[in-house]
């Protein structure tokens, strides 16, 4: 599946961590990084951890979303 | 009647306009040419997450945000435009007729100035998909040096890489420190701290003022300014990237080497400054009018600024008989390097002054404010990004400079020096 975190809205609530940790780390304080392909079984989990963001701030593609 | 749309661009602006010329409603034919022969794909994973290896430069293929419904003229590169005849002329000598254009060519890596040391192995860019994946297998390969030519984002990133990995870095700034020609004084005392700090060996004030080889076509030394040399298998060159405008030369837009001129609608230009009807631009090839910063347009060369511009340009194209949407976010981006995250919001090129706002330097946790003729016009934090959406409001609403309201966490010397 593919995605983006759109790091100006990202304050670092980190909910995507805790619910998708193979794809979202939070490698500092103030510093998130993410696969930006994660694996297609972590789906479930990565669209929870999308909901779950309290900026909006990670983007899934359309088609990922309408399996 | 036709009613073809083409857009040339197929990275984050070009997708991006893609959507949202689908998304006004656009029925009608849509093209979309790229130089790269691949689908557009995220530039920020490939200065960290591609060259720590944890993600391959082919995983950065860029999420859709709905069907675009578009033919895809992958691997071809505009290189002129008719606006007479309304034609775009293509690298294979083909020509593309369009009834409205939205020019989305970003920008390219500058590459070293002297093109025989440019051309030495080991002297690379970072810009590309591939330069990503060929930067990436040199640093898996533990270089014993590697040589950072430029202290801009783009170069405090790669080193910043380079220090996770454990490869012993040098990074060559011509100014007194790095990211101060974008950001000022006080965030580059922070990052040659930092940087100094984490182990990088910084040289400021000094220029690279040659890459000599070995003899057999490979980099083997740098050359400085200051009479020392750096020796080195590879160098990244990391000194600024200038926008693809020399295919629209002679078409009668409103372009320069600094960019094409559009207003704030993303309509081009022509060299009256009046729109040119049908023609639209986003992203990093664009030097854009803001409605919060009159005066020069700005090239921000920001994501956030290619998403907004290109969802206005590619609303507007669609829907030409309705009124003009235009671009109102300020401009703000991001940089994660050395452990920490740097954010800004607003136009610092337009500060005449600066002024520390929270935090201090020393404690690697600070918010520096930016002002012109006593408005605050930009706020940079590092890791103190939390006060962003604060100030971004305060920018907006026109606030003075230096703010008047007592603050949380105040510096102890409010003045900071001119940027």
């Amino acid at each position: 599946m593919r995605i983006a975190v759109d790091l100006n809205r990202c304050q670092f609530y980190a909910q995507c961590c805790f619910l998708a940790p193979e794809a979202f780390r939070l490698e500092a304080e103030q510093v998130l990084a993410y696969h930006p392909h994660p694996d297609d079984a972590l789906r479930e989990k990565v669209v929870r951890a999308a909901a779950a963001c309290p900026t909006g701030a990670i983007l899934i593609d359309h088609r990922d979303l309408s399996r | 009647m036709s009613d073809h749309i083409l857009i040339v661009g197929a990275s984050l602006a070009g997708l991006r306009a893609a959507e949202a010329v689908r998304g006004a409603g656009f029925a009608g034919r849509l093209t979309i040419v790229g130089e790269e022969p691949c689908a557009p794909y995220d530039r920020p994973p490939l200065s960290k997450q591609v060259l720590s290896g944890w993600v391959e430069a082919a995983q950065t293929e860029l999420p859709a945000l709905r069907p675009v419904d578009a033919d895809w003229m992958l691997g071809m590169r505009a290189t002129g435009l008719d606006l007479v005849a309304r034609r775009v002329r293509l690298s294979d000598g083909s020509r593309i007729g369009f009834d409205r254009l939205l020019v989305a060519t970003g920008a390219r890596a500058r590459r070293w100035p002297v093109a025989a040391e440019a051309r030495l192995d080991g002297v690379t860019v970072l810009r590309t998909r591939d330069d990503a994946a060929a930067l990436r297998v040199r640093l898996a390969a533990r270089p014993e040096r590697v040589v950072v030519v430029g202290g801009g984002f783009t170069g405090c990133e790669v080193a910043s890489a380079c220090i996770d990995l454990g490869a012993p870095v040098t990074v060559i700034e011509a100014l007194e420190a790095p990211l101060l020609s974008a950001l000022g004084a006080t965030v580059g005392r922070y990052a040659a701290a930092i940087q100094r700090a984490k182990g990088v060996d910084l040289r400021t004030g000094v220029t690279v003022t040659a890459l000599e080889d070995d003899g057999a076509g490979r980099l083997a030394r740098v050359r400085l300014s200051d009479g020392q040399a750096v020796e080195t298998a590879l160098a990244v060159v990391c000194l600024g990237a200038a926008p693809n405008v020399e295919w629209l030369g002679g078409s009668g837009l409103a372009g320069s080497p600094r960019g094409l001129h559009c207003d704030s609608a993303g309509r081009a230009l022509d060299a009256a400054g009046r729109p040119v009807d049908g023609i639209f631009a986003a992203g990093d090839v664009v030097r854009m009018d803001h409605p919060a910063f009159p005066g020069p347009p700005l090239r921000t060369e920001h994501w956030a600024s290619a998403c907004e511009q290109a969802a206005v340009a590619g609303a507007n194209i669609a829907r030409p008989g309705e009124p003009a949407r235009r671009i109102a976010a300020l401009p703000g981006f991001w940089s994660m390097q050395f452990g920490a995250c740097l954010k800004l919001v607003g136009a610092p090129e337009r500060a005449d002054r600066t002024a520390l706002l929270h935090g201090s330097v020393e404690s690697g946790r600070f918010v520096v404010g930016y002002g012109q003729a006593g408005r605050l016009v930009a706020a940079a934090a590092v890791d103190h990004t939390h006060w962003l959406p604060f100030y971004e409001a305060q920018i907006e609403a026109g606030a003075a400079f230096p703010p008047t309201f007592a603050r949380v966490d105040p510096p102890a010397a409010a003045w900071d020096f001119a940027p």
